[in-house]
């Protein structure tokens, strides 16, 4: 059902760019005020989540160790599995940020008879990294329509991923790998029973606002092409607070919507995964516990309990005839 | 208690495919028998000051909850939010990939889907959607929102107390999200209305009463440990000396309580003592601060600090110069990444742990002066201080349990397995995925390891069995070494389901084994008994 209503979003924002700025020609709605809106949007929202994590203290260093910690000399130790130090720790997370270090552990648990069985299994991983690798390798190739003059290594990025030379304009490899990718990660959440499960509506709608930001802009480029002279005037005039709303074809408008509505929805939803993983005290803590003392946090309070006088006492007579010495400095500090 | 099945049955029960009803209405749970711990009794939860103390039973209808406990809980709710980034950011950021969701052992064994970590985490993140966001109060169910009820509060018993805070799931997952901060605030908030379990608290009653979980009064902590002398003696000919609250010492020793007289936790005390006595090392132990382990650690923040801050204040009293901890699981927890910021700084008289016969400074313990037992035995092993017979466990082919809370919370994985292969001639790991950072969970960890829970005991320690299995076939592995208390308590129970022909013992019992005593040596008396007061060798064979 999550799945449905997702979908039924995702359409109905065609429905509502195509009547908008398609039928109703009401163009400088969704060229001007939505852009900045879900501009603004996105920005002051993830600050705000990320403001609202670093408020929090962190009380404990609960790192998650996956390696060797380091004690003896002779001990081989783990520096990313393990971290001992601040950059023993920026390599972790640079490895998990970078390479998904953790997922790339996925292991899949079988049943086979009387014998559980776990075999590697780097699918998710796979489907997750070319999924996001391609967003970034495209948003950086989006640079070319808001930069004048277009840097030179955009060039190139252009001309490898289209190395391929199908189509005119040449059709991009990340394009396809992109829609590749998130096929697999929308058919795994349809396909297994488990994932089906925990799915909800809100990782449905990322996917197909994603899948309709990509499919507009393949449609856009190599299908309905629409004046590229236009959208790059549009596009410089956003960066220099005077847009000037182009005249093309609506499916430009429905490419942009889908931008907005993915960047508005950006802070409230599962996507903020995006800047919270730096802050995650599992990954991003020292492993160094026992060497080094952590303030403990503002609220935190020393906790009151009993003390060996005061156990002492209770406990006196058993202790006498048990052989056990009596601390005298009970009664000295009493005395005091 | 509920009646066992067999292990083959319970092995054909197990179907992970979930139900086709969402999971949100699923509720309230249902409460199989074997699968609940008994809640905590009213006089326990009066004598620690904990809220809502009654007589009731999770199969009742009615849980006797205050009438306002669902303000009671959202109260609690936006407490922890502020004070722990762990909570507050795990319950943002979960993209629901899955990839935890074969990862838990109760899961695994039992195909209750919601024991899916990602589910677990989905029972909380659901309510603080619900009853705290926008979105949540907006789209319902749609943004994966309910508004908490007491049906939801029952299902959070059932399944907070059906984690073992192995955090396992925390190693697989792509942001460190840990279902054991999840499962302690879930615990924490039902402790305000009221809902906990015996088999913990009445141990944190002990601890903060008495001194230790079982609740042994001082006379009786040395009684048990001057019977295990006597057993050493019987074996070694040896008289052996255990000092208590003895001032100026060098070396505290703290271990849990368990291995003062359950078996075999007894034979791994009987270890420390052996090795402190051939090092004729200037030790004591305490009978106030006789607890190294820590059901508080199961129960919240602030019980955990209430039992370990009595170390450092008895280290304090005793003036000793460092503190040496023994084979405990969850202890170590709380020793690595607790003790200090909870309930140090170290008192001043503490020093960096330095061995007194290698001169190795422990400098990665020079905060909390605090170490491993078999860091210690490690060291004196590397720089051949111990003169050990490794035949005299011939009889034992060994596998590893790497306890979760060492693994996981600490990366203790060496310094054992390098003395296991100095005290024992046969050693075999368990395969890859099911080991060190990866190891599985004996199925009764974080407390939950009381009887009326055996149906999920043996469910969840399938996995750790299942791989014992596997050596106990291929290399006829038959004793399971640990360095965890709850384990050679557990594990004895899970081998006796699953692999029968395995035993469970602590490191030190085999080190003890091995360690070959100066008259021995000499050939004045020959050791012809193991710790377990059985001969050396398998029979038939000649004792060597």
């Amino acid at each position: 059902m999550g799945a449905v209503f997702a979908l039924l979003i995702a359409l109905g924002l065609v429905i509502f760019v195509y009547i908008g700025a398609g039928v109703i020609g009401f163009k400088a709605l969704f060229a001007v005020v939505f852009p900045y809106a879900a501009f603004f949007i996105f920005l002051g929202g993830i600050i705000y989540r990320i403001i609202e994590w670093a408020k929090v203290p962190v009380p404990f260093r609960i790192v998650t160790t996956c390696g060797q910690q380091k004690s003896l000399k002779w001990v081989k130790r783990s520096r990313l599995e393990s971290p001992f130090n601040n950059f023993e720790v920026a390599l972790r997370m640079a490895l998990e940020v970078l390479a998904f270090r953790s997922l790339f552990r996925n292991l899949r648990a079988e049943l086979k008879g009387p014998n559980l069985l776990y075999g590697s299994s780097k699918w998710l991983w796979l489907g997750a990294i070319a999924f996001h690798y391609c967003f970034l390798i495209i948003l950086i190739r989006h640079l070319r329509f808001f930069t004048y003059p277009v840097p030179e290594f955009l060039g190139i990025i252009e001309q490898v991923d289209g190395f391929l030379h199908v189509g005119i304009p040449h059709f991009y490899i990340t394009d396809g790998v992109i829609l590749a990718a998130l096929s697999y990660l929308l058919l795994r959440r349809l396909a297994d029973a488990k994932l089906r499960y925990i799915s909800l509506a809100s990782d449905f709608l990322p996917l197909f606002l994603i899948f309709g930001l990509v499919l507009s802009g393949i449609l856009m480029r190599n299908f309905f092409k629409v004046d590229i002279v236009q959208v790059k005037e549009f596009t410089m005039g956003l960066v220099h607070f005077s847009p000037k709303v182009p005249d093309v074809g609506v499916i430009f408008y429905i490419h942009l919507t889908f931008l907005c509505a993915l960047m508005a929805y950006f802070p409230f939803s599962k996507l903020v995964h995006m800047a919270g993983v730096f802050f995650s005290p599992t990954r991003n803590l020292a492993n160094n516990s026992r060497a080094k003392r952590h303030e403990p946090a503002p609220w935190w309070q020393k906790p009151k309990f009993k003390t060996y006088c005061e156990w002492q006492e209770e406990f006196k007579e058993v202790l006498e005839q048990s052989g056990q010495p009596i601390d005298e400095d009970c009664y000295k500090k009493e005395a005091k | 208690m509920a009646k066992m099945p067999k292990p083959d049955e319970l092995l054909k029960s197990i179907d992970w495919t979930p139900p086709e009803k969402d999971w949100m209405d699923d509720v309230p749970p249902e409460i199989k028998p074997g699968r609940f711990c008994y809640p905590a009794k009213k006089n326990i939860l009066e004598e620690i000051g904990f809220p809502n103390p009654r007589e009731w039973s999770p199969l009742d209808d009615d849980w006797k909850l205050p009438s306002n406990s669902r303000e009671i809980i959202v109260e609690g709710i936006i407490d922890r939010l502020k004070k722990y980034r762990s909570f507050k950011l795990f319950m943002d950021i979960c993209v629901r990939c899955g990839a935890c969701a074969d990862k838990c052992h109760y899961f695994l064994g039992s195909g209750d889907p919601k024991n899916m970590p990602v589910l677990r985490a989905e029972l909380l993140r659901s309510v603080i959607k619900g009853e705290l966001t926008w979105q949540g109060k907006f789209f319902g169910k749609l943004a994966g929102a309910r508004k908490l009820n007491e049906d939801i509060i029952k299902e959070w018993f059932y399944y907070f107390y059906q984690c073992s805070e192995c955090r396992r799931c925390s190693v697989f997952c792509p942001y460190g999200i840990d279902t054991c901060e999840v499962t302690m605030m879930g615990r924490e908030l039902l402790h305000l209305v009221g809902c906990n379990i015996n088999w913990i608290l009445e141990p944190v009653r002990n601890c903060f009463k008495i001194g230790n979980h079982l609740g042994l009064q001082p006379h009786t902590v040395k009684e048990n440990i001057e019977f295990l002398c006597w057993d050493i003696e019987e074996v070694t000919g040896l008289k052996m000396e255990v000092p208590f609250n003895k001032k100026g010492a060098e070396v505290l020793f703290v271990t849990p309580s368990g291995d003062y007289f359950a078996d075999p936790g007894i034979y791994t005390m009987m270890g420390y003592i052996m090795l402190f006595n051939y090092l004729d090392i200037d030790w004591t132990m305490s009978t106030y601060a006789s607890e190294g382990g820590n059901f508080g650690l199961f129960t919240s923040h602030e019980a955990m600090a209430k039992i370990n801050a009595k170390i450092y204040h008895e280290a304090e009293r005793l003036g000793v110069k460092f503190i040496i901890g023994g084979e405990c699981g969850h202890m170590w927890r709380v020793k690595h990444q607790y003790m200090d910021t909870a309930t140090g700084p170290a008192p001043k008289n503490l020093e960096t742990p330095r061995s007194p016969i290698t001169g190795t400074v422990f400098e990665h313990a020079k905060s909390t002066k605090m170490i491993h037992i078999c860091e210690f035995t490690a060291d004196l092993i590397a720089h051949g201080k111990l003169d050990l017979d490794p035949s005299r466990n011939d009889k034992y082919v060994v596998t590893y349990h790497d306890s979760c809370n060492p693994s996981r919370g600490m990366g203790f994985f060496e310094e054992p397995r390098f003395i296991l292969k100095n005290v024992c001639n046969n050693f075999y790991d368990m395969p890859e995925n099911t080991i060190r950072e990866k190891t599985f969970c004996c199925g009764s960890g974080s407390g939950l390891n009381t009887d009326e829970f055996m149906d999920m005991r043996m469910r969840g320690g399938l996995p750790r069995a299942n791989a014992v299995k596997y050596v106990h076939e291929k290399h006829g592995v038959n004793m399971l070494a640990c360095i965890c208390a709850i384990d050679r308590a557990a594990l004895s129970t899970l081998m006796d389901y699953w692999v029968p022909e395995v035993q469970v013992c602590g490191v030190h019992e085999l080190v003890a084994n091995a360690l070959v005593f100066p008259h021995e040596k000499k050939g004045e008396r020959k050791r012809e008994l193991n710790l377990r007061q059985e001969p050396l060798k398998p029979e038939g064979e000649e004792n060597a």
